[in-house]
């Protein structure tokens, strides 16, 4: 009997537990997610300004362009489609270059650029980043 | 002639697995003992084999025998030899062969060390730790193989190993990692034996404890090496980004921890049994999924070096039937394991019992959100990622009553504990924990209300480990000699508990600090420039390019100056390498061991010669890695426990656990 209602007793606090962790998991995750977007999807999806999404595509050749500042980077990305202007202020990664596969996390201004707080290139140089593969593919340009 | 003798000796392998999970597991359904006693050599040969297919594959790099695929694809023959050698797990196929050999070499443990086991639970272990073996070599064999030649004319030279690989940091990461992932096989093997033998004792989880703690201090080691490399590699200065692949050790970390606490209460009052054996099953279903995500390429981040779906639709098929397949044999046994000792929820199995509980929670949240981008994405074609805040609110909240308890429970008495005698020592803890505070509020402006939270519990954590020490020893109650001799005379176990908690708190100190205490300046910077940072300034001097063996470098030198002293010399990289046309950022740390001053070189401004540099302060970041290697410590102390190892290797099984070959 002892037993038993010891067992109950744990039991409960178990579950307690786990559903106010799953309740916070839950509310994190919502809040938490970042969509992923190609260019042309920017487009269909009428995104508002101010909404934090992660783009990527391909960086345009001879649009990376490097303000006076010394820190501020602009580009242009493009799934050979549709293109977004992108704005960055940092030191974009090592693998960063024309031509190459990039994923930026940011949000529309309203005048359209995307204002990015993380820029991420590809890994190497077999490796495209799945999402930016995809997206290239559904604007109807496969990788080879 | 070489390769193909590596071929052949892991086919040999692959068969050899075949008789160690049939023959002994066969012999102890039926007491049959020369056929368990089968699973010892067959296990020594097996590990034998893999080792010489392993030595195989190693010689194939060191002499770039570039008639091989791997080695085409991955080496170089102007690569120093470290990374020749190193670059042989830096691949799929190589890796592969390095989880099977750990795998072998863990199967192959028991069957030289485990004399003190009833002999047809280590028929049964060797038989299921073969069965995994099975798995994987066909895994290795069909999907991975490392030996294939190259087709038509080798080329003449090799295309490289990824630049970012060819650091002494990561190349020894993945051989701890997977020494601690494959080493929780043991534990699944064990808790497989235990469900097929119907029973679970404390002798159970004295054999069982030996192999999962070495596992967690591998995969402990492994992870704090791949955060080292990210940190001072990456040249971003962060050392964890909640990235999938992290995750993925992450969690298996989490639920081998919550295991070996488990364990101990198995072990000292034979109760949470059930819970154990599951918790033994799940740490290395966390393990094969960790091996999955890293290996399958299913997951869109920076570490995902494998890309091909086939391999990713074996390893699950392997993961589904090694768990499956436990978790059913488990719904079917374990109701028939017999009821543990009884506690009050205020005991040290009671706080054990909250940690399991936490850990476990900090488990599935971080499991949630390492999966959830991929469920989504098979059932709506969006493509999501969850990004650090998720795992920041989710984590957090679960590590502080986990901290808290931590500094409480070995204080509590087993069964049932006098909570009044407990508060006079947790006063001490929190006077300490105050003193650090104080301390901390002292030497910052302005912290936030959290960093401070943090800090304390950090605090909390070591003072705790340290009362309880000077508690075991009764430090200050008897002479200090006296102490002194009981200090020596400390099991193993005991300085393993101590280190362990000590060496959290040292690690959540490092973390807390270098997230909140953060500075960071990005200047464009020419010759004769100088910035301030925290106190320091950091005169830009020159930039120079020099060559590198594989490689071309452009090296700045920057003076740091405090109080107008000069007191360091930073000198951060760019280094390009010609081979695989990729560049690697070497950032420069002068580590005060209470601080990290971290400069990175940036691009050079189009046009003039001034480059963007990056510095950063990092109060408290070493003690990240400190910490760690301080908990390894305290594994290995407890590893080193004699009564552990008289468990191992005595002749004779404690008599409440002999088993009785049935004849």
């Amino acid at each position: 009997m002892r037993r038993k209602h010891r067992r109950m007793g744990l039991l409960v606090v178990a579950l307690t537990g786990v559903a106010s962790a799953a309740a916070l998991a839950l509310t994190a995750l919502e809040d938490n997610l970042l969509y992923f977007y190609g260019p042309s999807q920017v487009d269909e999806q009428g995104l508002s300004t101010g909404q934090r999404f992660r783009l990527g595509g391909l960086v345009a050749y001879d649009s990376v362009q490097r303000l006076d500042d010394g820190m501020t980077i602009t580009f242009t990305v493009t799934d050979m489609v549709e293109e977004v202007n992108v704005v960055y202020v940092g030191i974009v990664p090592d693998l960063f270059a024309e031509g190459q596969g990039v994923i930026a996390n940011g949000m529309l201004d309203r005048d359209g650029v995307f204002q990015a707080d993380e820029v991420l290139a590809k890994h190497d140089e077999n490796y495209m980043p799945p999402e930016v593969a995809e997206a290239l593919e559904q604007a109807g340009h496969p990788v080879q | 002639m070489i390769p193909e003798l590596g071929h052949f000796a892991l086919t040999l392998a692959l068969a050899l697995a075949i008789v160690q999970a049939v023959v002994p597991m066969v012999g102890a359904a039926t007491g049959r003992a020369a056929w368990m006693l089968a699973g010892r050599p067959a296990a020594l040969g097996q590990c034998a084999a893999i080792l010489l297919a392993f030595i195989a594959l190693t010689y194939a790099y060191v002499v770039s025998d570039f008639t091989v695929l791997n080695v085409v694809q991955n080496s170089h023959s102007a690569k120093p030899m470290l990374y020749k050698v190193t670059g042989v797990w830096g691949n799929h196929e190589g890796s592969m062969l390095l989880w099977v050999l750990i795998l072998a070499v863990f199967g192959a443990t028991v069957a030289l060390f485990g004399n003190g086991l009833p002999e047809t639970l280590r028929a049964r272990v060797l038989a299921v730790q073969g069965a995994v073996g099975v798995g994987f070599l066909a895994f290795v064999l069909l999907t991975s193989n490392p030996f294939l030649r190259v087709d038509g004319m080798p080329p003449f030279d090799g295309q490289d190993l990824n630049p970012l690989l060819q650091d002494p940091g990561l190349a020894f990461h993945p051989p701890f990692l997977y020494f601690g992932y494959v080493g929780f096989s043991m534990a699944f093997s064990f808790a497989v034996a235990a469900l097929i033998e119907g029973r679970v004792d404390p002798a159970w989880a004295r054999w069982v404890r030996p192999w999962t703690l070495a596992a967690w201090i591998g995969l402990t080691l492994g992870i704090a090496l791949g955060s080292w490399w990210a940190y001072y590699e990456l040249g971003w200065g962060g050392w964890w980004f909640w990235d999938p692949v992290e995750n993925a050790s992450l969690m298996p970390w989490l639920a081998g921890t919550a295991l070996l606490h488990s364990a101990v209460v198995v072990e000292k009052r034979d109760a949470l049994k059930s819970w154990t054996i599951l918790l033994a099953i799940l740490t290395f279903a966390l393990s094969l999924l960790g091996t999955f995500l890293v290996r399958s390429g299913v997951l869109t981040s920076v570490h995902a070096f494998a890309v091909d779906p086939d391999r990713g639709v074996f390893i699950l098929a392997l993961i589904v039937l090694t768990v499956g397949g436990a978790l059913a044999l488990y719904s079917w046994r374990a109701p028939m394991l017999a009821p543990g000792g009884m506690f009050r929820p205020v005991s040290r199995e009671g706080t054990l019992v909250l940690n399991n509980l936490l850990l476990s929670t900090a488990t599935a949240t971080v499991l949630i959100g390492t999966l959830y981008p991929l469920l989504l994405e098979a059932i709506s074609d969006d493509r999501v990622s969850v990004g650090p805040p998720y795992f920041e609110a989710t984590v957090v909240p679960l590590m502080i009553p986990l901290v808290v308890a931590m500094a409480i429970g070995p204080l509590l008495a087993w069964k049932r504990a006098d909570l009044s005698g407990v508060l006079g020592r947790l006063g001490a803890v929190a006077g300490l924990t105050a003193v650090a505070l104080m301390f901390a509020l002292y030497r910052t402006t302005d912290a936030p209300v959290m960093a401070l939270v943090g800090l304390a519990l950090a605090a909390w954590a070591i003072a705790g480990s340290l009362v309880e020490l000077a508690e075991r020893i009764r430090l200050f109650r008897i002479p200090l000699g006296a102490s002194w001799k009981r200090a020596k005379g400390l099991p193993g176990s005991a300085w393993g508990l101590s280190l362990a908690h000590a060496g959290l708190g040292i690690a959540l100190a490092g973390m807390v600090g270098s997230t909140a205490f953060l500075s960071e300046r990005i200047q464009v910077m020419a010759a004769g420039d100088t910035v301030e940072i925290a106190g320091y300034d950091v005169t830009f001097e020159e930039v120079l390019q020099t060559q590198g063996p594989n490689y071309v470098v452009e090296r700045a030198r920057l003076t740091v100056y405090r109080d107008n002293a000069a007191v360091a010399v930073l000198e951060p990289e760019k280094r390009w390498y010609p081979v695989a046309r990729m560049a690697t950022t070497e950032a420069a740390i002068r580590t005060t061991m209470f601080a990290d001053l971290y400069a990175v070189l940036g691009d050079q401004q189009p046009g003039n010669a001034a480059w963007t540099v990056r510095l950063y302060h990092h109060p408290l970041v070493p003690w990240i890695w400190i910490g760690s290697i301080v908990m390894s410590l305290g594994g290995v102390a407890s590893l080193a426990d004699r009564r552990l190892r008289v468990a191992i290797t005595a002749r004779r099984a404690p008599a409440s656990a002999a088993a009785q070959p049935a004849e």
